[in-house]
């Protein structure tokens, strides 16, 4: 099976959002980057369903030539090869981003999304992609198998229990948090990802039709916590705040 | 006129779809489409609704998200609205997402407020998960939105009569029908459910292994609690991921929060911030969570979670 599994660089918040002066980005300065825990699952499921039935797992991202790292991070867990969309590091919306997909999706029986990206989670791109692809498309996925008749099994959490869909390859599917425990990787695993091979394109990006004009950190961010006291000796003003609250 | 797609369940109608039906009025008198729903759409005059259109058809009694697109398609040449709207659930989102793809159409998923823009719509929509807001425009025809949940107020207009009701039999090919439950697998609730207890007991790495969360759970147990965690917790297989807390877990909103050696980074926060009040312990007083949670206490939580339990026990008097 020829699995496709795009994820997104992103960086890792930390405890605050800190915007860079223009309002247009997070201030990253100080922030190390990484993908989306939906994003990390799929590229886990990928690399499982490969080892249990052959075939090979490509890693795509579009974003700026840092996002290598996220790359090679993927290619660590087991992942084979990279392709790496590159961009001037602007993020582009979900139109432009499917339309670049697509031109490196065709020949892979899945296509494995996160089912929304840390980010901009915009619940859309893969969704896009299946249909220019004109195939079936499952999301918010947390078990997927292949049946013994070539189908795959993909069951997402409900209210009281899980709704299960058959659908024929090729398909396309996004995953949540939980499909599975992604693996560490260990020093080879890390070592032979820098020797696999990762192709880089430098597609043009199209005017945004979903154009993001500024970033705004919501009100709330930053307030201050009453303390109610240090150690044990606090448990009774605890005590107190769940009387209060009617919960004790 | 603009086109509302409203979820329901055993009749009664979802109260995310009235939340998208307020926010929706703030762009044109609003139009509801039902996948099937006859008793739910009685109850929509309230909101603002004079006509509910019902797609009907038996072909629609399992859920399948390509039909359901299919739907709001007829529905769009049916009356011409000049935006779609949605609940920002895992159906309105996706609904309109292949909707928007079908069509090439912008489409917002969770916005929070629209405006009105010469050049566009202007609208304000979540990231990360709520931690961060974007405004941004949608440049198209027809602008399809969904609305995050618990960001806009359900609002009833005075003296809504029951709507008019049309029911229609939408065009469903084959292919719409490729993706549909197949099946439903009941599962057992065990316990308090995390997403709707009233007090969740939540804990992070200073719990520092997976047998320290047997005092979060004594503790949960007296105030009959769920317990919850941070993803640190679950990657380090301490507590599996449906007791997960956050933006990649579940989104609680109890009365109180506890949040225990839980650090505040904001994939936590964007799960927990639905809560009344968040309680902090944490043997760091500078750490982040701090600024997210309405009381704190400082020390060693091995110490303090347990003399809680304790001064429960006490003032209950067992």
């Amino acid at each position: 099976m020829r699995i496709l599994v795009c994820v997104k660089r992103v960086p890792l918040t930390g405890g605050k959002m800190v915007l860079t002066e223009d309002q247009q980005a997070l201030e990253t300065r100080h922030l190390g980057f990484t993908i989306s825990p939906h994003e990390e699952c799929g590229v886990e499921e990928a690399v499982r369903l490969v080892e249990r039935h052959g075939g090979e797992v490509t890693v795509l991202t579009l974003g700026p030539a840092e996002a290598e790292e996220q790359i090679r991070d993927c290619l660590a867990i087991g992942a084979n090869r990279g392709i790496l969309l590159q961009t001037d590091g602007e993020e582009w919306d979900p139109q432009a981003t499917a339309a670049a997909i697509v031109e490196h999706a065709a020949d892979h029986d899945l296509i494995v999304f996160g089912n929304e990206s840390a980010d901009a989670g915009n619940f859309q791109v893969g969704i896009r992609v299946a249909h220019a692809l004109g195939r079936p498309v499952v999301t918010g996925l947390k078990g997927l198998s292949v049946e013994e008749d070539g189908r795959l099994r993909c069951e997402q959490e409900v209210t009281g229990g899980r709704d299960v869909y058959l659908v024929p390859l090729p398909a396309v599917v996004s995953v949540l948090e939980g499909i599975n425990l992604p693996r560490y990787p260990s020093v080879p695993a890390k070592l032979r990802a820098r020797q696999k091979p990762v192709e880089r394109h430098t597609p043009a990006r199209p005017e945004p039709r979903l154009e993001r004009l500024r970033l705004v950190v919501p009100a709330g961010q930053g307030k201050q916590a009453e303390i109610l006291g240090r150690g044990p000796d606090a448990a009774p003003a605890v005590v107190e705040v769940m009387r209060e609250l009617g919960v004790a | 006129m603009v086109l509302v797609l409203v979820e329901h369940d055993g009749g009664q109608v979802d109260e995310l779809s009235l939340q998208a039906l307020a926010l929706a009025r703030d762009l044109g008198e609003p139009a509801a489409l039902l996948v099937g729903g006859r008793q739910a759409a009685a109850q929509l005059g309230a909101h603002g609704v004079a006509t509910a259109y019902l797609a009907e058809d038996e072909r629609l009694a399992a859920y399948a998200p390509g039909a359901w697109a299919r739907c709001v398609e007829d529905a769009i040449e049916l009356i011409g609205p000049s935006a779609v709207v949605a609940a920002g659930t895992n159906r309105g989102n996706e609904v309109l997402a292949h909707v928007a793809a079908r069509r090439d159409l912008p489409f917002a998923a969770n916005v929070t407020a629209i405006g009105d823009d010469a050049s566009g719509l202007g609208a304000t929509r979540v990231r990360w998960g709520g931690s961060l807001l974007e405004e941004a425009r949608l440049h198209g025809p027809l602008p399809l939105l969904s609305v995050a949940p618990h960001t806009v107020a359900a609002a009833t207009v005075n003296g809504g009569a029951a709507p008019a009701i049309e029911s229609f039999s939408p065009a469903l090919a084959p292919a719409d029908l490729v993706v549909q439950v197949a099946e439903h697998v009941d599962a057992v609730q065990a316990g308090v459910s995390l997403a709707e207890a009233k007090v969740v007991v939540s804990g992070g790495r200073g719990v520092g292994s997976a047998d320290g969360f047997g005092m979060l759970e004594e503790l949960a147990g007296l105030l009959d609690a769920a317990v919850g965690c941070s993803r640190v917790v679950t990657s380090a297989g301490w507590r599996p991921h449906t007791d997960q807390v956050g933006q990649t877990g579940t989104k609680v909103s109890p009365d109180l929060y506890i949040a225990c050696g839980i650090s505040g980074a904001t994939q936590h926060i964007a799960g927990c911030k639905g809560a009344k009040k968040i309680l902090a312990i944490n043997s760091d007083a500078e750490a982040p969570i701090l600024n997210s949670a309405d009381y704190a206490v400082i020390g060693d939580l091995t110490e303090i979670v347990p003399a809680i339990t304790a001064e429960l026990r006490r003032a209950r008097g067992s």
